[in-house]
């Protein structure tokens, strides 16, 4: 079995298991990339912006922040609280990620919640290379996003329609992800937390400067509430 | 914003993102064990987040003046039953977003 033929047969493994995160990854990194012109960036934008962060939520709020008044404190603290969760799948990669050589580096970069969920839990077929199978898993899903934001980057600017609102996509999308979150959750203290002690923040401090205060107010709670919440059989 | 500055808020999101990903490996080298408290904060963080970042989408919706935050009330309604009803991601936020500009578009 020489290496190129082992490389081919991880590739032909990994791709049917993307299938499904090719359509979701297009759509979404069109509605991205349309967002990102509509908000008066070139598609230059969507495609650098998806392929060295590549991580979908925290791409959209960075046009926000983009928009926004220069703040790269705020807007380095709230990128790391928003991708915060990667450091678990990091913890869950340890061992599976270990002896892929140089692709390592790659794999941790590319690292997203789709790359993980699949690379987490797929059992590699005996003709393929580990390694190479999760290698293509992530740069596949890679391509998609980057793709997708290209693409709505690029054809944004021929949308003929009114395309005032769009910029709910963002919302919907949160919304829908924190749905996900309160469906399969045992107990909601962490989401109501969220929820309640962001909206209490954005009372106090109004909707420019209330991030922070929202951030350190969720930490502290989550902290103080450490050990009934581990009694509890914790909140996810 | 400059262009310098955007480069500089750009560069940061990817610092802050590449950071989230690289330093479970620098810090928990092979076969070594990760602290409690990361562990538990793994488990409760992300909810709350979630819930932050749905808020933080909403920040801007003024209830005392203008449309009075009814388009948003209503979109979020329809982004919740459609998923409540298909559980399908996609169409979901697709059904809200056009709901939302059908909205602010042709009636507010």
């Amino acid at each position: 079995m020489n290496k190129y033929s082992t490389i081919k047969r991880s590739f032909l493994a990994a791709f049917p298991y993307t299938i499904p995160i090719l359509a979701g990854f297009l759509f979404l990194g069109i509605t991205y990339g349309i967002y990102m012109n509509v908000s008066g960036f070139s598609f230059i934008y969507p495609m650098l912006t998806s392929m060295v962060v590549f991580a979908g939520s925290a791409e959209f709020i960075l046009v926000n922040m983009l928009l926004g008044v220069f703040d790269p404190v705020q807007t380095f603290l709230m990128i790391l609280m928003i991708n915060a969760r990667h450091l678990f799948y990091g913890i869950s990669l340890l061992e599976k990620y270990a002896g892929t050589g140089i692709k390592k580096l790659y794999l941790i970069f590319g690292m997203c919640d789709e790359s993980f969920s699949v690379n987490c839990s797929v059992d590699v077929p005996e003709d393929a290379d580990k390694g190479w199978f999760m290698f293509f898993v992530t740069l596949l899903n890679h391509t998609y996003w980057v793709t997708g934001a290209t693409l709505g980057g690029i054809f944004g600017s021929f949308i003929s329609f009114n395309t005032e609102g769009l910029d709910f996509v963002m919302t919907a999308m949160f919304v829908v992800i924190f749905l996900e979150q309160l469906l399969k959750e045992k107990n909601h203290i962490s989401s109501a937390s969220g929820i309640i002690l962001s909206v209490i923040s954005l009372l106090i401090f109004g909707p420019d400067k209330f991030i922070i205060p929202a951030m350190v107010m969720i930490f502290a709670l989550l902290m103080l509430l450490k050990k009934p919440l581990e009694k509890g059989g914790a909140a996810v | 914003m400059t262009t310098a500055q955007q480069i500089i808020t750009i560069a940061m999101a990817v610092l802050a993102t590449a950071l989230t990903r690289f330093l479970p490996f620098i810090i928990f080298p092979a076969g070594k064990e990760a602290p409690k408290f990361i562990k538990y904060l793994g488990k409760v963080l992300p909810a709350a987040v979630f819930g932050f970042l749905v808020v933080y989408c909403l920040k801007n919706v003024d209830i005392l003046s203008g449309s009075h935050g009814i388009p948003e009330l209503i979109a979020v309604a329809v982004v919740a039953v459609l998923h409540l009803w298909k559980r399908q991601m996609l169409l979901s936020i697709l059904g809200g977003t056009v709901v939302y500009m059908l909205l602010i578009q042709l009636v507010f």
